[in-house]
């Protein structure tokens, strides 16, 4: 690690006036990603600004459903009976991802803006677009066993989109407050947050030099009430996903009503697919369908030479993911 | 194990730190050496820290980038806490912070200031092993030991947390904890009968 310098921020206002002071800089809440990559040599920022102590706090219900403050652990928004209750994919999508230990430190801000893990990009002796704008992508000619895709371009292909927190956000319509170093807050929809790589691998998402994600709001629906998230790996548990799925079913009389999917561990990002949600919603409820809706999820999908086996797995996953909820 | 630590200790393992240097290493009473939030002051290069370890405030002089688990290790030779991948992914330097576990290669000591910090050391009642230490004997939970004392702290956190009622969610909630040796199943006898003594 890199010799840099330390500030504890009380305010936001301090923060961002740190911010301003230094280029470079950047905001520790949990460490847990910050300091693996700064180990790795893959990050040396010149100071890390505590932000631990700012008050984006707290899981509250409002009028149409949950706001979660971003400084809030993983661990205590997983299990928090709230979200438990109008959220089961969203408490289990935090459940089964890291350790128990990681849980317990990182922020969900953190969480979702954790990097790939695509082995080039984690590996500073290899050129990688997403580090080095133009230095080219090995994983291009190289292993590729579980690189993304679904939204991949040919600057970056990138291992699929690690975390599972973004993917259930993603299929229940979240929406992230940020604000800038003015103090200024906007809204942005969680799919409009994340940018596929195109020709500029290195940006990630729409977050502007030091704007904090400081709250996640979440619409409380019946689909949402109705989820799950189903998560498949090399192992049973503490890796990331070989393919995931955060589904979410409004089922009367056997028809479905409304339908939200989304999908890990195949997408560049975390990846929505209204094209699943189409065949499904009105629709009877049963595996004839969810079959359908899972070959229309994946029918644009790119493999290379050694992930071909994400789309059977991605649709099985996707299947089964719709069966325990049609089911419950 | 409490009287590795203890001012006035002449066992064997303080000996060995007197002779090796204590340079940095101070140990004051619980009532002094208030942590402090200095607001947003830089911190820039070595600096003093003061971090309250089983139920101890120690002072060291250390870098921002100091993580925890080096200053346990390095800094307060309190070498009980592993050093396994030093990347979260084993465990092994597993300590509790207010309480919770979390993995003390991936926060920096400096965050770490006003908080309780309890390591493997600070389990036993002074002679007495705290039951996960007897249970990880009394089963064998362990070959090499490098991960033991992550392992227990882990377990300790796991029984506390409500999540070692079934023997699959224990493997589950334990799941961070990698056993090179393998013991698995040992250990995993161990955090249950621990679990349901309680």
């Amino acid at each position: 690690m890199n010799d840099f310098h330390y500030a504890k921020a009380s305010t936001a206002k301090e923060a961002a006036d740190l911010m301003n002071d230094q280029p470079g800089a950047v905001y520790l809440a949990g460490a847990t990603t910050l300091l693996d990559l700064m180990k790795a040599n893959l990050a040396a920022p010149p100071l890390l600004i505590d932000i631990n102590t700012l008050p984006f706090k707290g899981i509250e219900q409002t009028k149409d459903g949950l706001r979660i403050g971003t400084m809030e652990r993983m661990s205590t928004v997983g299990e928090n009976p709230l979200v438990v209750q109008e959220f089961p994919a969203v408490s289990q999508s935090l459940l089964l991802a890291a350790s128990a230990q990681l849980r317990n430190m990182a922020s969900i801000g953190g969480n979702l803006l954790q990097r790939t893990r695509c082995g080039y990009f984690r590996d500073a002796a290899f050129p990688c677009n997403k580090r080095q704008p133009g230095s080219g992508c090995p994983a291009l000619t190289g292993d590729n066993h579980n690189m993304a895709i679904l939204g991949t371009s040919e600057r970056c292909i990138t291992t699929s989109y690690p975390g599972d927190l973004a993917v259930a956000l993603l299929a229940f319509d979240a929406v992230l407050i940020l604000q800038n170093q003015k103090g200024k807050q906007r809204q942005v929809p969680i799919n409009e947050f994340y940018l596929l790589p195109g020709d500029t691998p290195h940006r990630e998402n729409v977050l502007e030099a030091g704007e904090l994600i400081v709250a996640v709001l979440i619409p409380t629906a019946t689909h949402a009430q109705h989820s799950t998230y189903l998560k498949v790996r090399e192992r049973t548990s503490y890796a990331y996903a070989l393919a995931s799925a955060a589904v979410g079913l409004d089922v009367q009389n056997g028809i479905i009503r409304s339908a939200r999917v989304a999908l890990g561990g195949v997408g560049a990002q975390p990846w929505r697919s209204p094209a699943a949600e189409k065949v499904l919603t009105g629709a009877p409820a049963n595996r004839a369908t969810f079959q359908d809706a899972a070959s229309a999820a994946l029918q644009n999908a790119k493999p290379r030479s050694e992930n071909a086996f994400k789309i059977e797995l991605a649709q099985n996953t996707l299947v089964r993911a719709l069966e325990t909820v049609a089911n419950a | 194990m409490a009287s590795e630590w203890s001012p006035g200790s002449s066992s064997r393992r303080t000996f060995i730190k007197q002779t090796t240097g204590l340079a940095g290493l101070t140990l004051a009473p619980m009532n002094q050496a208030e942590p402090s939030a200095p607001g947003p002051t830089l911190v820039q290069g070595a600096t003093e820290l003061s971090l309250r370890i089983n139920g101890r405030v120690y002072s060291l002089r250390a870098e921002p980038r100091t993580t925890l688990l080096d200053a346990l290790r390095e800094y307060l030779h309190l070498t009980g806490t592993k050093k396994g991948c030093d990347h979260g992914q084993c465990g092994a330097c597993t300590v509790h912070v207010d309480g919770e576990r979390i993995t003390s290669c991936l926060t920096l000591a400096i965050m770490q200031q006003g908080k309780q910090i309890t390591t493997i050391e600070g389990l036993a009642k002074g002679d007495q092993l705290h039951p996960m230490q007897e249970a990880f004997l009394k089963h064998d939970g362990f070959q090499c030991g490098y991960c033991t004392p992550g392992q227990i702290m882990s377990a300790v956190a796991c029984i506390r947390e409500g999540h070692a009622t079934s023997d699959d969610q224990c493997r589950e909630w334990m799941s961070g904890n990698i056993c090179r040796c393998g013991a698995y199943p040992n250990i995993l006898a161990a955090i249950r009968e621990v679990a349901s003594s309680q």
